[in-house]
């Protein structure tokens, strides 16, 4: 009994750590996006195409803010397009957490 | 001697019997990419049916293919440098290379003796014997390329994204003749060909034009026209690359996506003139001419991608809007273009429409399909 309050406690004050801010619903929503939509471009397996490789190697030097950033505000002057109308702050954070942690099948 | 005489009876029927065998027909197959399992759907036209799945192609992002010249053979261009030749009658792989790093789309001679691959990584073109799949030239361009099509009389053409240049490759004589047709602008997204074999047109994604290449004349150069067709700083961003493929030439018009927003452009194909825009649902990805008919058929980029609208060239028009559900990338006309196969991908289906009642008539189950290639793009250039 005590475990599991502290257990609740915990996730009460920091979440599940990758999917701070983030719905179930939308981690569902974001995963299928990073495939899909930014697969179209960066490939399924994130290995690249008209745009860099999305790889845990590519972006590993990169400070998160600045992922976070280009995911949001898009690369003026390329094919890189904002998705602020599309992405919360929020989800852009947990993407880069996604991207950062995860590799593609 | 009955014994002896039942043999000879089945000897001699056997041969009739195998030419009757109805095996052995491609035309109304075709192949369903199924982009996250890297894998193919065989598909049959008349029946409504996927008939066999096709695994071992590797990463089939953004994957297209072509076919030879006697529908035997699919060539399928694969993200990941994979070039495969698939079997359409024992529905299995013939030959696979891995041709490069990272590749784009390809394209087949009008001999189908040559296919040609368009590379992002190492960039340039590569050309393969048809037969064996052993390569017979390669051409570094030291950029992406893009938009490859075939060009009558074995040539080649295509743009490179980084360096904004045009090119030709020739091979019609003992040694392949390599032509720059000039400097296009900044970030060519994709290039076709017309069904005629006159115009090839070029999108610019860097800077605003249209490019128009008129293959028919003695010397071959880009001519620019459109001059504030393109992107601005205020449109809206670009979700997905139109596909030019899709540029329908149509009634003596062009129609083309209006990148960034949500419109059609039509242009006059004679003086490179605007002549009318069609506002419409989203942003337009592929445009495509219904076969035989005065409409194209027009789909979205994502979010507003459970749409397919249908225009009336002459008019310009939307005369039908339908939703055939999430994520709709391409769609494929039977050749005469009775029906329409659409991709449905976030549904996991491929849903089928009767072109003139625009009737859904049935449902076929592809696990996130995006293109849609019928047999029959064997006989046309450009595809």
């Amino acid at each position: 009994m005590r475990n599991l309050l502290r257990h609740i406690l915990i996730v009460v004050l920091f979440g599940t750590p990758a999917s701070a801010g983030v719905s179930d619903q939308r981690v569902l929503e974001l995963k299928h996006m990073v495939l899909q939509d930014c697969g179209s471009c960066h490939g399924l397996t994130r290995k690249g195409g008209l745009g860099g490789p999305l790889t845990y190697e590519a972006l590993k030097d990169t400070p998160p803010e600045v992922l976070e950033s280009t995911i949001l505000n898009g690369i003026p002057g390329t094919a890189m397009p904002r998705w602020r109308p599309l992405l919360s702050e929020d989800d852009a954070r947990w993407i880069v957490k996604y991207l950062l942690k995860e590799e593609p099948q | 001697m009955n014994l002896f005489r039942a043999f000879a009876l089945i000897t001699f029927l056997a041969v009739p019997a195998m030419a009757a065998d109805p095996c052995c027909a491609t035309g109304d197959l075709g192949l369903v990419v199924e982009r996250t399992t890297g894998t193919l759907l065989v598909v049959d036209r008349s029946d409504h049916a996927s008939i066999a799945k096709i695994t071992g192609l590797g990463d089939l992002s953004h994957a297209s293919l072509t076919y030879s010249p006697d529908e035997r053979f699919a060539y399928v261009f694969g993200r990941d440098g994979g070039l495969t030749k698939v079997d359409m009658l024992t529905h299995s792989i013939a030959a696979r290379v891995i041709q490069a790093g990272n590749s784009i789309g390809g394209a087949i001679s009008d001999d189908g003796k040559l296919v040609a691959v368009s590379n992002y990584e190492p960039g340039g073109i590569r050309v393969f014997d048809a037969q064996s799949l052993e390569m017979v030239a390669d051409i570094p361009m030291n950029s992406k390329t893009i938009g490859l099509v075939d060009a009558p009389g074995r040539r080649f053409l295509w743009v490179t994204w980084d360096t904004g240049e045009a090119w030709m490759a020739d091979f019609s004589g003992p040694k392949m003749v390599l032509t720059k047709l000039g400097d296009i602008g900044e970030n060519p997204y994709d290039a076709v060909i017309s069904g005629d074999g006159r115009t090839y047109l070029i999108g610019l994604f860097g800077e605003k034009g249209v490019v128009a290449i008129d293959l028919w004349a003695d010397q071959p150069k880009p001519v620019r026209f459109l001059q504030d067709y393109g992107k601005t700083e205020d449109d809206l961003p670009v979700y997905k690359m139109p596909h030019l493929q899709g540029w329908a030439f149509t009634d003596g018009q062009l129609v083309l996506p209006a990148v960034g927003q949500h419109e059609l452009l039509w242009v006059n194909r004679e003086a490179l003139k605007e002549i009318a825009r069609t506002p419409v649902h989203g942003q337009p990805v592929f445009i495509i001419a219904q076969p035989a008919s005065p409409y194209v058929w027009v789909n979205f980029a994502m979010p507003l991608n459970d749409t397919v609208q249908v225009v009336d060239t002459r008019t310009h028009k939307v005369v039908k809007t339908l939703t055939p559900g999430p994520g709709v990338l391409h769609m494929e006309f039977a050749p005469r273009g009775a029906e329409v196969w659409i991709s449905v991908r976030d549904a996991n289906k491929v849903a089928v429409y009767d072109t003139h009642s625009f009737e859904k008539t049935n449902e076929i189950a592809a696990q996130s399909p995006s293109g849609i290639f019928f047999t029959a793009r064997a006989h046309r250039n450009g595809l």
